[in-house]
Order: C-alpha cells, then sequence, then structure tokens
C-alpha cells in the first residue's frame, strides 16, 4: 500500500465562540495546498451571491445557518498531511449552546489545540473546553493565541494569555503542549516563523502540530463482544480489541461470567485475511475451545488481568441533556458493549465545568455541569477504571431516547449495599429507614430522594430527623427480609442482632421501611413477628393494616424538586 | 495500524452495531465505488455472509451500464437484492427536465422513503462521506430520520465512544453512515489494495471517464487516461478538482444538497 507505516493523528481544535478555530483549520489547509481547486472561488462566489463577506470558516461551516450566523453549529473533520504524518482534524462549535456537539467531536481526539483570542484572552468556554478535554481523557493540549494582528503582535500579551491558561490546564492535569502565538487571518506564524513575531522562539503552528506525541498503546488485552455468530458451522465471538492483542492459543477469560477457555483461531472470510493474531485496533472474530454461553457485553481479556465485575461504581460525569440528571431516577448506562439500568445514588463534588467552582449539593446535575457521582447497576458488568483502560472505562448515560451524559469510572465498587442499610460483621441489613420520600407533582407519584448509600454500621450516628421522618434518641429496626434487628440507642446505631435472638424491650419498633409496628408487649411482639415472617403478596394488605402505623414516624410532603431546576 | 487498514476496522465495528442494535437493516446500494466498498466490507464483517438485504433505488434514469452490472454481481454472489422504483412519477413522465432537484426529489427521496416504509426498516446503511460534500461533511454515524425522513441537521444527538443513537421513537430509521470518515482516494487504495472489481465505467475510453455514478442526463464524464485502478489512485494523488463537480443536482444552488438531504435525500 502507497502509505504503509504513515502515522495518523486525530487531532481536535476547540476554543471559545469566534476565536478562530475554523479560521485557523481553513489557513492550515489553504496555505498546505490541500484543497480541492476552485474551493476558495466557490466560497467567494457563494459569500457573494448571499450577500456576506468571505471567510476561510466557510470551508468548514458548511450549511447555511453556520455561514450565516458566523458560528460553528456541528463538527466535522477532515483529513490533511504534512511531511511528517497524515492528521484528522475535527473542528469543534465553540458555542456554549453546541457543547455536545463540541463533546462528540472532541471525543474522537488524541490531542488537542485550544485556541484563544489575543483581545479577548481566555473565556468561559475556553475553560469549559479545556475541562472536557481533561475528561474526555485527551492529555496533550497545545495553546494557539489567534488573532495576535489585532494586538500588534504584542509579545507581551502572549505570555500572559500563555500564563494563566498553562496554570489552568495544570490544575486539570493536563500536560500543556507548545504554546503558539498566530494570525489565521494574515498567517502569521503558520508554515514558518512571522517576521513580525521575532521576539517567537518557539515553533510555528505546523511545527507545533507535528511536535504532537501519539498516545501509548495500552498493554492487557480488552475485547468487548459485540455479536456471536453462527452464520454456519463456526461460533464466532465478534468484537474490536480494544487494548492489547491476542492470538491463537492464549488462554483468556471472559467476564463478567468469570469462564476461562483458550482462543482456537481467529475467523476470516479472504484466504489473505487468515492471521493467527491481532493488535489494538483491530476488529476480529474469535473462535474458542469451550462452547460457553456468550453474549454481546461480555468482555475477553488474559485470565490474570480481568477487568473488574461490579454493580456499583464511582465515576465523573459530564451531564449535556436538558432535563438534568438526578439521583434516584432511572437511566440506561452504556459501556463498551454492555448495557445496565443505572441510578444515580450519590452526587458530590458538583462544578461549573468553565469556573470550577463549586455548586453545593442539590440531588442534580445541570446541563454543562461535571460531578463526581456512584451509580448503582441492575446487573454486574465488566468495566475498569478509566487510567487502566480507556474504551472499558469509561461510558454514557442514556435519558429516554437519548444520550444525555458521559463519564470515565474512577473505581469500581465491590459488594453492593442494598439500600441505605446496615452492616456489622456477618450480619447485614437493608432498609429505607432514614430515606426521604416526597409526592412529586412532576410525574404525580412518591419518589425517594435519599443520595446516601454507604451502609452504616456499629457506632455511627444516624440521621433521627428528616423532612418526611422524625425517630426518638433509641428504638429498634426489624428488618423481616433479612431477619435482622437494629438497635438505636442515643442517636447511634447501637448493635445488630439476628431477629431471632432479638428480645423486645419496650422501645418503638419500625419495618425497615420506617413505618411503625402496633406492638406493645412481647406477646404482640411474638405474634407480629410470626405475622410479618410470613408475609405474602395475598395476605400483605391485612397484615399491613394489623400491625402497621404507617403515620407514626413518616409523612409524604409534596414536593415541587422537580419544578425547581 | 495503517489508515486504510483502521478505516476497514472502524467500519466493520460499524456495520455489526448496526446489526446486533437495529431492527430491520438494508444496505443502500448505488452500484458505484463506495456501496461497492461497503458490500466488501460487510462480507468481512460477517465473515462471507450478508444478513441483509441490498437495496437499489432506481430512478429510471440511471446509465445503463450500471442495471445490468447489478444483476449480474447480485446473481454471482447471490444477494438478496431488493429494487424500487417511483412508479407513479415515472408514469407521470418525472425526468430532470421538470427541475433537477424536482426530479432527485421524486425518484429518489420518495422512492427511498416509499421503500424504507414498505419493507419497515429500521436502519439503512449508505455509504456517503465526509469529503463529498458540506452537509455529508457534518454527519453523525448512526444518523436519525424521523417518520417524515427528515434529518433534524441543527440539533443531531451526541456521538461518542462508538455508542451511536439506536434508542429512537417507532417509525424514525437511522441512516448508517460506516464510511463517512473515508475519502475518495481512500476507497480507490482500498480497492487496488484488495482488488475488489468494479462496474467498468470508472475507466477511461475515449480519454473520458466517469468519477461519480448517478443518473445519465445529470452526471458528467472527465477528462482522464487512467484505464486500471492503479492509475485511478495515481490521478487523484495530483488532482484537485472535486469529486462531484460532474453531478448536477449540486449545482443547484449553494445549499441544494443541504436542502435535498433535510429531506431524506442519501
Ligand atoms: N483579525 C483577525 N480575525 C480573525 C482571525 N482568525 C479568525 N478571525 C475572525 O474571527 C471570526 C470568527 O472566526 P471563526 O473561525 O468562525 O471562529 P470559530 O472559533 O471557529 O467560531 P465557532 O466555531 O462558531 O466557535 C471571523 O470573522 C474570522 O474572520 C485572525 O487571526 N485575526
Amino acid at each position: 500500500m502507497a502509505d504503509e507505516g504513515r502515522q495518523t493523528l486525530r487531532l481536535v481544535v476547540t476554543g471559545h465562540v469566534d476565536h478562530g478555530k475554523s479560521t485557523v483549520i481553513g489557513r492550515l489547509l489553504h496555505d498546505t495546498g490541500s484543497l480541492p481547486e476552485g474551493a476558495v472561488e466557490r466560497i467567494r462566489r457563494v459569500s457573494a451571491e448571499t450577500g456576506q463577506p468571505f471567510e476561510l470558516a466557510f470551508l468548514l461551516d458548511a450549511f447555511e445557518e453556520e455561514r450565516r450566523q458566523g458560528i460553528t453549529i456541528d463538527t466535522t473533520q477532515l483529513q490533511f498531511r504534512t511531511a511528517r504524518r497524515d492528521y484528522v482534524i475535527i473542528d469543534a462549535p465553540g458555542h456554549k449552546q453546541f457543547l455536545k456537539n463540541m463533546i462528540s467531536g472532541a471525543s474522537g481526539a488524541e490531542a488537542a489545540f485550544l485556541v484563544v483570542d489575543a483581545r479577548r484572552g481566555v473565556e468561559e468556554q475556553s475553560r469549559r473546553h479545556a475541562h472536557m478535554l481533561a475528561l474526555l481523557g485527551i492529555g496533550q493540549v497545545g495553546l494557539l493565541v489567534n488573532k495576535m494582528d489585532l494586538v500588534g503582535y504584542d509579545r507581551a500579551a502572549f505570555e500572559a494569555i500563555s500564563r494563566e491558561m498553562g496554570l489552568f490546564l495544570g490544575s486539570l492535569g493536563l500536560r500543556a503542549g507548545a504554546s503558539v502565538p498566530l494570525s489565521a487571518l494574515e498567517g502569521e506564524n503558520v508554515l514558518r516563523p512571522s517576521p513580525r513575531m521575532p521576539w517567537h522562539k518557539g515553533p510555528s503552528l505546523v511545527a507545533a502540530l507535528d511536535g504532537l506525541e501519539k498516545d501509548r498503546e495500552e498493554e492487557g488485552l480488552r475485547l468487548p463482544i459485540q455479536d456471536v455468530y453462527k452464520f454456519d458451522d463456526r461460533r464466532i465471538l465478534a468484537g474490536r480489541v480494544e487494548a492489547g492483542r491476542v492470538k491463537a492459543g492464549d488462554r483468556v477469560l471472559i467476564s463478567p461470567g468469570g469462564k476461562e477457555t483458550r482462543v482456537a483461531s481467529l475467523a476470516a472470510w479472504l484466504p489473505g485475511d487468515q492471521r493467527d493474531r491481532a493488535g489494538t485496533g483491530e476488529s476480529v472474530g474469535l473462535m474458542v475451545e469451550d462452547e460457553f454461553f456468550n453474549r454481546r457485553g461480555e468482555v475477553v481479556s488474559g485470565p490474570d488481568d480481568p477487568p473488574a465485575v461490579a454493580d456499583r461504581l464511582k465515576a465523573s460525569i459530564f451531564w449535556m441533556g436538558r432535563r438534568p440528571l438526578e439521583t434516584g431516577r432511572r437511566y440506561r448506562l452504556r459501556l463498551a458493549t454492555s448495557e445496565a439500568e443505572a441510578t444515580v445514588e450519590e452526587i458530590g463534588g458538583l462544578m461549573d465545568s468553565s469556573s470550577l467552582a463549586p455548586i453545593p449539593a442539590r440531588g442534580r446535575v445541570g446541563p454543562d455541569e461535571v460531578a463526581e457521582v456512584e451509580i448503582a447497576l441492575d446487573r454486574k458488568i465488566a468495566l475498569d477504571p478509566f487510567s487502566r483502560h480507556k474504551a472499558t472505562g469509561r461510558f454514557v448515560l442514556v435519558d429516554g431516547f437519548d444520550v444525555a451524559g458521559g463519564g470515565i469510572v474512577t473505581a469500581a465498587l465491590g459488594e453492593a449495599a442494598e439500600g441505605r442499610g446496615f452492616a456489622h460483621g456477618r450480619l447485614r441489613a437493608r432498609c429505607e429507614v432514614f430515606e426521604e420520600y416526597y409526592y412529586s407533582l412532576g410525574d404525580l407519584s412518591v419518589r425517594k430522594a435519599g443520595d446516601g448509600r454507604r451502609p452504616f454500621t456499629v457506632g455511627d450516628p444516624v440521621p433521627l430527623r428528616g423532612q418526611s421522618y422524625g425517630f426518638p434518641e433509641s428504638f429498634d429496626i426489624a428488618v423481616f427480609r433479612d431477619l435482622v434487628a437494629v438497635l438505636i440507642r442515643g442517636g447511634q446505631v447501637a448493635a445488630l442482632v439476628p431477629l431471632a435472638d432479638y428480645v423486645y424491650g419496650g422501645l418503638p419498633v419500625v419495618n425497615g421501611r420506617g413505618f411503625g409496628l402496633l406492638v406493645n408487649s412481647p406477646e404482640e411482639w411474638a405474634r407480629a413477628r410470626a405475622d410479618l415472617s410470613a408475609m405474602t403478596p395475598e395476605n400483605e394488605a391485612r397484615l399491613a393494616r394489623r400491625w402497621l402505623d404507617f403515620n407514626a414516624f413518616r409523612h409524604i410532603p409534596i414536593g415541587l424538586a422537580d419544578f425547581d431546576i | 495500524m495503517d489508515h486504510l487498514r483502521s478505516l476497514e476496522a472502524q467500519s466493520v465495528f460499524i456495520l455489526r452495531e448496526a446489526y446486533a442494535k437495529l431492527g430491520r437493516l438494508g444496505l443502500l446500494w448505488s452500484i458505484g465505488k463506495d456501496s461497492t466498498v461497503l458490500l466488501w466490507l460487510a462480507k468481512k464483517a460477517f465473515f462471507g455472509h450478508c444478513p441483509f438485504p441490498f437495496i437499489h433505488v432506481d430512478t429510471g434514469h440511471k446509465i445503463q451500464d450500471m442495471i445490468a452490472y447489478r444483476d449480474r454481481v447480485a446473481a454471482e454472489l447471490g444477494l438478496e437484492l431488493i429494487v424500487h422504483r417511483n412508479e407513479v412519477a415515472l408514469a407521470g413522465g418525472m425526468g430532470p427536465d421538470r427541475g433537477r432537484l424536482a426530479c432527485c426529489g421524486a425518484l429518489k427521496t420518495e422512492a427511498l422513503a416509499e421503500m424504507t416504509r414498505k419493507h419497515g426498516f429500521e436502519g439503512l446503511i449508505v455509504g456517503v462521506r465526509r469529503d463529498e460534500e458540506g452537509s455529508r461533511s457534518k454527519e453523525r454515524v448512526f444518523s436519525e430520520r424521523d417518520g417524515d425522513d427528515g434529518w433534524d441537521y441543527a440539533n443531531q444527538p451526541p456521538e461518542l465512544w462508538g455508542q451511536f443513537k439506536t434508542d429512537f421513537p417507532k417509525g424514525h430509521h437511522i441512516r448508517v453512515h460506516p464510511l463517512l470518515e473515508w475519502s475518495e482516494l481512500d476507497i480507490w487504495r482500498y480497492i487496488e489494495a484488495e482488488g475488489i472489481p468494479v462496474i467498468g465505467l470508472y475507466f477511461s475510453r475515449d480519454g473520458e471517464r466517469y468519477r461519480s455514478l448517478g443518473c445519465a442526463p445529470c452526471t458528467g464524464r472527465i477528462r482522464s487516461g487512467a484505464m486500471t485502478v492503479r492509475e485511478i489512485v495515481a490521478e487523484l494523488e495530483v488532482t484537485r478538482t472535486r469529486e462531484r463537480a460532474g453531478r448536477a443536482q449540486d449545482q443547484e444552488d449553494a445549499y441544494a444538497m443541504q436542502k435535498l438531504r433535510r429531506d431524506g435525500y442519501m
């Protein structure tokens, strides 16, 4: 093949609206002779026909709306080459309203340039884009200080912006690459050093581009199964090698099932494609020796280096949906090829993605905000911390029909604690005693607003008073589903005991939901225990009426939480 | 991995996602080089099988050789082929003399819409590429079309990390674009590397060849002496004219293609 061995680097150009991203790319294409014949003339003609001034940015801003408003709405990309290597250059919109399009473009890049207008300096989206690049795992960011013509090619203006942005990038953990002063409009310092900026000792735009380094390939096989094909007598596990490599004869582990087997061979259509090994990025088909039941969503790895298997995780997320993310609401999480129902249970570290100003916790994440969250899934999936494996360490959250958020896994959490319950030694008790419930006017139903899920243990203080409940300092909780009793004394967890060993001592008793038990003596307790331990859907209503006082400690407030957006 | 291999791997990944996630699926086969590469990639993705039908929207004005070639290849490869024509419009005498955009609208956009509904397709695999023209340059890999085939191009959903648009209301469908990232030169280099057979119209006869194939009245030939795939690659490596310069419907007005595609054109 003609281009054997040439490298391709994928680069996204980001920055605040109107700072000149599209013009920078247009200039690069123009000055390197990468444009098709007549492209500039055609834009001149369209500009004349529609009565608009000529803009190099129109080479990328192809939609009529984009040209009329002079802004990029959606991302695009094109191929371009220098003597050193090939590039895919991705143009991203800078307008706040189109952040989801910026993310779509940037998520496919390995490195980024951040464009800042020399006269206007660092603005809201300059910082927000930098933050998104960090969350998308793009480590390398070069700074382009554009429109130097508007500040008379002033060195001090360039250096002030360089310093400010360098510090901000550093605070996000990004590697600041070269800093380049230029004028995309006049073509200064694009291909070669500019005589108007003799003070600049660093690279020109093209030199800075060629100075970016490609990411190292990840070690350790990760092959998420896309599908299992049985079109003929072969049974083929199809998928893309997202990290590491695989070859015939390798022992592999398939998670979350945890079954181990050996790769018999790699499938191919054409004899010429027949291989016995594959590396990162290749779409392959594996045939394995043991025919377990396999399905989409499982991950093939080496037996000694498996992904985590978990149904709870901690993650850093960004939200793009118009409707905010809320605790307690159900979403669909899609990670590599696996999917699960997901509930966000704890939201912390909420902040504005541009100013990095913290936002007080409020049980939801609005558009363009970022947060640290804890997510519970309805089943176990294979995943990795993003720092170890990118492809199996990042996910999107789907709200209804739409991908509304994205995130990277910071930790897989072990054994699930069911609900905000109690745990001590071998005993655990699931319950919702300290959970807030409210009547939601949004969907006319009762919803839960709890945001803490770590189980309480002996010695922990418990929140005795909430908006929808209030308990005395000392009382007992009888959790029938786990046959455990929890003793609360002086506002703290005093002990967990098996329900069989619990002795009624005259203190109020509630069930696992926080509803009072109509029990006033050891005899009544014995009867209540026998009845409630044998509850079935048929006798549930009768037994609840007989033994429960729903309003003793709880009430359901009418909640306006849904409208408070 | 080199550039062509990574394009190939990405396209195979996309085809497999479409097959795993969408309901009834079809591949729009225009007989040209791009959809011929698509056919090849589908064979690779599914190990010699093609688990969905091929669809040809026949405008009745196609270059004659294309129809003969289509039927021959379909028979040779044993493809399940669906041919659809807007018979009502054709009976009414629709043609480019009624206006090029009206003609494309009736014989391609409307015909495609009829076909989509008649067969209940949830996913249509289409071989469009970003470098063809402006509105295609802004496309998503999985691009939703509403119940009227409309494309809400100013409000496209996010698409990141290989997580495509696979949730949508009933009656909508997804255009799947596995070749979006390929350039014209990539296509020809791949055809050369893989030895993929293509229709003879692309090769020079009497000093001219077709660079892009469409309907006979609206597709022009370019001056070229390229008689082999290798010579086409060599020609494209130095040429700077645009690929669709010979396609009349693109030149109608500055945003002709954007308008056609907003309404459901491929
Ligand atoms: N004076 C001067 N003007 C410039 C320069 N670069 C771009 N511009 C102008 O700045 C305006 C915005 O440029 P664009 O390239 O459209 O900006 P953008 O960052 O791509 O904008 P969005 O994509 O909408 O965020 C246009 O009018 C350009 O002509 C420059 O180096 N000097």
